[in-house]
């Protein structure tokens, strides 16, 4: 364009800065779109997921009560590292129809070994009973959460909602809505196997 | 054994384009003309393999050969042949070998038609054209084989998505590849030229043709695409800011500079730098839309099923041919000299305005696209940005473009007069303003389609305008038809251009005054929009050659006259597992009455009814500015000096 309105170019320097900036500009999209690349596999940028605040941190500091007749310990903090693997945190509620439909999912992940470890969310204690009595039981350990208080502070964007967390206790994932078959076999596994 | 043919034949083309690139480049460095001389048998060569290869892919899907991978994804038998046959190109793999048998074409076409060219600069387009092929033929060969072989086979494909088994989106691709492919032509020449650092008028006169080739495809391409997602999609829109869109309109729109500024280089030898530096960006942001559908960093109903190693494959070709060809054009462009001066009042002045307008939309649209990305990549945001972000933004650049478009055409080069410019114009004017005025009277306080109402109005007329006044159609009557028939073709094809988009502001306008509503109905019942009534009849089940479907059928009366029985679908795919929505679209010219079929709930069924006036105005106003492009490409000054517009010419019909 300067030689449209300005054909005798006085400043040569300036003139070579302007010539320079496409490939500075193209140079610096390149990086960053290199960076997604890489984020995509690594799974810290997700142009998909709903956002969390809490990827790459611990999880905020908890702790709750079991869950009534279910057989199971309760949940807090301090269980969800030195498992030695990564374990899953599970949002779910019996009123929720997702929930139902990824139920078989997590039945699975359990008997493949992997620890799922579940939340009842704002779900009276006998519902949730009668739902793993009805659908089976995954969860290793199994907190209530019937006030909601916990997963507000996890952020929780609805149920169901799922979080893998590594060996180290830092959150890796989070899927919110029901974890399918497609996303087992094409997201979940594929981490759970990078952070084994 | 086909498949296999169909391999070899993509290795042996990417060994031919390698020794054209070598051979091209080394042999016009050292002025060697027997190098120089093999590269152009070695195009036609890497055309023949290419085309044999994509000839091989075509014939696996033909046949449902269930042992190539990607036959068993994206076909099925119970297709119609049709379908199959663009099966070919309708998934990833076989796209990529429709890109790579274009550019091929090309290829083939500067060898065949450009024996007048200079031999050092026809030799370094092809090596340039070559090297593109090259890395997209490693890209196919490495990362995207679509002759891979899967055994056992499996009894059948798994289907085509059957939003894709559309006439209209069988071949929305094969034009957008032909406007993208095209742009790598000038991007070639842009390269060679920055190699020997000079521009001239005849560089301006070849680059020219190819510009406009591509860009006339790239609007049919791009049209094609929003018509089928206004019949098909059942939402009622044309566009949708969606970020794959945009990846299309950006080229689109530094392609539409290009071809404005390359006119200033062939008349006036002016604006040179600019016009390199718009064509290496109009292939640069063609290959970043081809990076952004296919490498899954953005979100979009349109992505491909993304693999990161494709992703970084790609990342690493778009680097290697745009950040060569800036950080060349860093290098080499302050060499070349400008020699046309001209005042800012002038013809150049005028195309100089239309590119700062048409580079600026383009900024904005990118960075409305890029954004998100980024926001998300840096700071850890999710934001979306969307169409009241786009249209608020662009309608400010867009105004004034519009005004110019008129006034460029009938001002002179070099230096020009403000006032008999507008006296030719006055009448374009009073027609805007009527339309205006009209506008808001008829409709109301709707300043929107008012605006776009006056742009047609002054598109149209002042391409009339400037037509009448280059025949002397008013002053000298009588020998109008005969200085019309000795008017240039390139000027008759910038006038239907420009009256072209003026026919699409019409469509534009008219949707803006678009209304809709939802209306849940019993068989019998019926719900009125904008003066038609449209009852109910009944809904029911039919059965198609690979789907079954729910059909409604809707009377449509207007002041109790019969007008139109639309039968809106909701088809389910069993082999797919989809279900679609065929939208019930009966026009007038004047306005779409358009339904779609949606849920049934209590005996009754919602119907979501749309008046759309004036819709079809808009892609016929796409099609009327791609033959503009037609007619301007079949110029005999363009023909005669560059031999190259006969092939452009050629494709179109093709």
């Amino acid at each position: 364009m300067s030689e449209a309105t300005a054909p005798d170019t006085p400043n040569p320097w300036r003139r070579r800065a302007l010539l320079l900036a496409p490939l500075v500009v193209a140079g610096g999209a390149g990086l960053g779109f290199y960076a997604m690349l890489r984020g995509l596999g690594t799974g810290s940028y997700d142009p998909r997921g709903v956002p969390s605040a809490l990827i790459g941190k611990a999880p905020p500091d908890f702790s709750l009560p079991p869950l009534e007749g279910a057989d199971r310990p309760g949940l807090s903090a301090a269980d969800l590292h030195g498992q030695g693997r990564p374990v899953l945190v599970n949002f779910f509620a019996s009123w929720c129809v997702p929930c139902v439909i990824e139920h078989p999912q997590m039945m699975r992940l359990s008997r493949a070994g992997v620890p799922v470890f579940g939340v009842a969310y704002k779900d009276k204690p006998q519902d949730s009973l009668g739902f793993l009595q009805r659908h089976g039981n995954p969860y290793a350990r199994l907190g209530v959460d019937l006030p909601g208080r916990v997963a507000i502070d996890w952020g929780l964007y609805g149920v169901p909602e799922t979080y893998l967390i590594d060996k180290s206790g830092v959150i890796r994932w989070r899927w919110a809505g029901p974890v399918t078959e497609d996303t087992l076999t094409q997201d979940l596994e594929p981490l759970l196997r990078r952070y084994a | 054994m086909i498949p296999e043919l169909g391999h070899f034949a993509l290795a042996l083309a990417l060994a031919l384009s390698l020794a054209q690139a070598v051979f091209g480049l080394w042999g016009a460095q050292r002025a060697e003309p027997r190098l120089m001389a093999a590269t152009a048998p070695l195009a036609i060569g890497t055309l023949i393999a290419t085309g044999t290869a994509f000839a091989c892919l075509m014939w696996s899907f033909a046949v449902n050969d269930t042992t190539v991978s990607a036959v068993v994804q994206n076909s099925h038998s119970a297709k119609p042949m049709l379908y199959k046959l663009t099966g070919t190109w309708g998934n990833h793999e076989g796209s990529m070998v429709l890109w790579v048998l274009i550019l091929a074409l090309c290829g083939g076409a500067v060898a065949g038609f450009g024996r007048k060219l200079p031999s050092t600069l026809q030799a370094r387009v092809l090596a340039v054209l070559a090297l593109v092929a090259v890395g997209f033929l490693a890209f196919i060969l490495g990362t995207s084989d679509p002759f891979l072989r899967v055994w056992p086979p499996p009894m059948d494909g798994q289907g085509l998505n059957p939003i894709l088994q559309d006439p209209g989106l069988a071949f929305h691709p094969p034009l957008l590849y032909l406007g993208y492919v095209g742009f790598s032509v000038t991007f070639a020449f842009a390269i060679a030229a920055l190699i020997e650092g000079r521009v001239d008028a005849a560089w301006g006169r070849w680059v020219r043709p190819w510009a406009l080739a591509a860009w006339s495809f790239l609007t049919l391409g791009i049209a094609l695409g929003s018509w089928w997602a206004y019949y098909e999609l059942g939402w009622g829109g044309y566009w949708f800011w969606d970020p794959v869109e945009n990846a299309s309109l950006l080229p689109w729109l530094a392609g539409c500079a290009l071809l404005h500024s390359a006119i200033v280089v062939e008349k006036r030898e002016a604006l040179k730098t600019w016009t390199v530096f718009l064509a290496l960006l109009a292939f640069g942001l063609s290959l970043l839309g081809t990076f952004l559908v296919r490498s899954g960093v953005l979100n979009s109903v349109h992505a491909f099923a993304n693999d990161p190693a494709r992703g970084v494959f790609i990342l690493f070709l778009l680097m290697v041919y745009v950040g060569g060809g800036f950080a060349l054009f860093a290098w080499r462009a302050a060499a070349m000299a400008p020699t046309g001066v001209f005042a800012p009042l002038s013809r150049e002045g005028a195309l100089v305005l239309n590119n700062l307008l048409l580079c600026s939309i383009a900024a904005v649209v990118l960075v409305g696209t890029l954004y998100p990305m980024f926001a998300d990549l840096i700071l850890k945001q999710k934001i979306s940005v969307g169409p009241p972000f786009f249209n608020s933004a662009t309608l400010p650049l867009v105004v004034p473009l519009i005004g110019a478009m008129a006034l460029g055409p009938v001002l002179p080069w070099k230096r020009a007069r403000l006032w008999p410019a507008l006296q030719r114009l006055w009448w374009a004017a009073l027609g805007a303003l009527a339309a205006l005025l009209l506008c808001l009277a008829l409709e109301g306080q709707q300043i929107g389609p008012a605006l776009g109402f006056a742009a047609a109005a002054w598109l149209i007329l002042g391409a009339v305008a400037d037509i009448a006044d280059r025949i002397a159609l008013f002053s000298r009557p009588r020998a109008a038809l005969a200085r019309a028939r000795g008017l240039p073709r390139a000027a008759w094809g910038g006038a239907i251009a420009h009256a072209g988009l003026g026919v699409m502001m019409l469509g534009l306008a008219g949707m803006g005054l678009a209304t809709d509503r939802l209306a849940l109905l019993q068989p019998g019942q019926s719900a009125s929009l904008a003066g038609y009534d449209y009852r109910l009849d009944s809904v029911q089940d039919v059965a198609g050659p690979n789907f079954s479907a729910r059909r409604a059928t809707v009377t449509v009366t207007r002041n109790g006259r019969d007008v139109v029985v639309l039968t809106p679908e909701r088809r389910s795919f069993p082999v797919g597992r989809m279900t679609t929505t065929e939208a019930a679209i009966h026009t007038t010219w004047l306005s779409d009455l358009y339904v779609v079929l949606g849920d049934e709930r209590d005996g009754g069924a919602v119907l979501r009814i749309h008046h759309n006036p004036l819709a079809p105005w808009i892609w016929f106003g796409a099609a009327i500015m791609a033959l503009g492009g037609g007619i301007s490409l079949s110029d005999r000054r363009i023909r005669v000096s560059a031999p190259a517009a006969k092939l452009a010419r050629g494709e179109v019909t093709a």
